[in-house]
């Protein structure tokens, strides 16, 4: 197949009748052989996942009442994590009177413009991101969304982790019945 | 004029040499391939664009879908002596046959109080089957072996340990679970812990892709 017939034509032929014996060539064939061997590796190679686990740095602050942190009315920034991976944002103070207009829903896809765009809006000392998950939300959310925060980079101490109030609880579960969020 | 004769020459080359260059590579792949211990435990981390990674002998919290959690004590110089503390500490009254056969359990993954039952067996609990640390808010044990592992380290290399402390949790562990591992991080006064993710770059556009490519 791979081989071109090399003997030269009409060399020396012995006498008729004299039988000649054929001499079989020892060599082996290797092309399918190292077409097997490349086709392994390439398999292997495809195969092994490159990923390989990394570590992320998690701070937690001290919990110390006489120490509460103030934050700017203007440079704050809620989110709150809920049910099916949904995100709610508000700014500021949540206002009795104006709850469903500042309460708004939105997406982790969506989330990184919205804190780029407070973060532009805000100077720099006043800017807060205050995080609440929900009991419904799961682990990957409260590790995406402060994978988020340093995405966009905000500086550490600009954003912390607190627990939920019962009015944004109540607010999370009305907006959840209201859009349908199982 | 004599016709000139081209010898006509073979096209066969010789595959041998590609052929054990192939095999080589072929070895070399499989054996540099480091073999994942089989996972007992099915955890999908989450990811982030964390570029550190993740240490092997460490002090690792398991959290897994159902919510259950699990403790595996990589470090194996100290894994003896928490054993050890929080027998002691917690007055489970394990002898040391017991304590050296549970040293070689790979998960811790039971309630302080079944700990001496599950000794007695004669054959091991697979860590599926366990029914996972208590980490509630009325009975944390989690805070019990943080405090014997913050004991047994303590005196040495603090930023050493801050970086053994792992939690790896699944993507669909609900939150609370993990709130409660925080809890139990806190009251043992650590504050630093690290998250077991899979690395990803960071996203193009973003603020930190922009860094990362200005200081390259």
């Amino acid at each position: 197949m791979a081989e071109m017939d090399t003997s030269s034509g009409g060399g020396h032929k012995k006498g008729p009748g004299v039988k000649k014996g054929k001499k079989l060539s020892t060599r082996v064939d290797l092309t399918p052989m190292v077409d097997l061997g490349f086709l392994l590796i390439t398999f292997f190679v495809f195969t092994t996942t490159m990923s390989q686990s990394t570590a992320m740095n998690m701070n937690e602050p001290k919990d110390d009442p006489n120490q509460q942190l103030k934050v700017k009315n203007s440079g704050a920034m809620t989110i709150l994590l809920g049910k099916g991976n949904q995100v709610y944002y508000y700014y500021g103070q949540l206002e009795a009177d104006k709850l469903s207009e500042q309460f708004k829903s939105t997406t982790f896809k969506d989330i990184r413009n919205l804190i780029n765009e407070k973060r532009k809006a805000t100077p720099i000392d006043d800017l807060m991101y205050i995080i609440k998950s929900d009991k419904n939300s799961t682990f990957k959310n409260a590790i995406d969304i402060l994978d988020e925060m340093t995405i966009s980079a905000v500086p550490p101490g600009h954003y912390a982790e607190v627990d939920m109030t019962p009015t944004e609880e109540l607010m999370i579960q009305q907006t959840e019945t209201a859009n349908g969020v199982k | 004029m004599p016709k000139v004769k081209i010898p006509r020459k073979s096209t066969t080359v010789d595959m041998t040499a590609m052929c054990d260059v192939a095999f080589l590579l072929l070895s070399f792949f499989i054996l540099a391939t480091k073999q994942k211990p089989p996972e007992v435990l099915t955890v999908t981390p989450p990811s982030s664009v964390a570029s550190q990674v993740a240490p092997d002998n460490a002090i690792l919290i398991t959290l897994i879908k159902d919510g259950r959690t699990f403790l595996m004590l990589g470090d194996e110089t100290k894994k003896s002596d928490i054993l050890k503390n929080i027998n002691d500490a917690k007055g489970l009254g394990l002898s040391p046959a017991e304590l050296a056969k549970w040293n070689k359990q790979q998960f811790i993954g039971l309630p302080l109080n079944k700990i001496k039952g599950s000794l007695a067996l004669a054959k091991e609990i697979p860590a599926d089957k366990m029914e996972g640390i208590p980490t509630d808010s009325t009975n944390n044990e989690m805070v019990d072996w943080l405090r014997s592992v913050t004991n047994v380290y303590a005196g040495g290399d603090q930023k050493a340990l801050e970086k053994m402390l792992l939690v790896k949790g699944d993507n669909n562990a609900l939150y609370p679970a993990f709130k409660n591992i925080k809890q139990a991080f806190k009251k043992n006064d650590i504050y630093k812990f690290r998250i077991v993710t899979n690395g990803q770059a960071p996203p193009p556009g973003s603020e930190l892709a922009k860094t990362a490519a200005a200081s390259k």
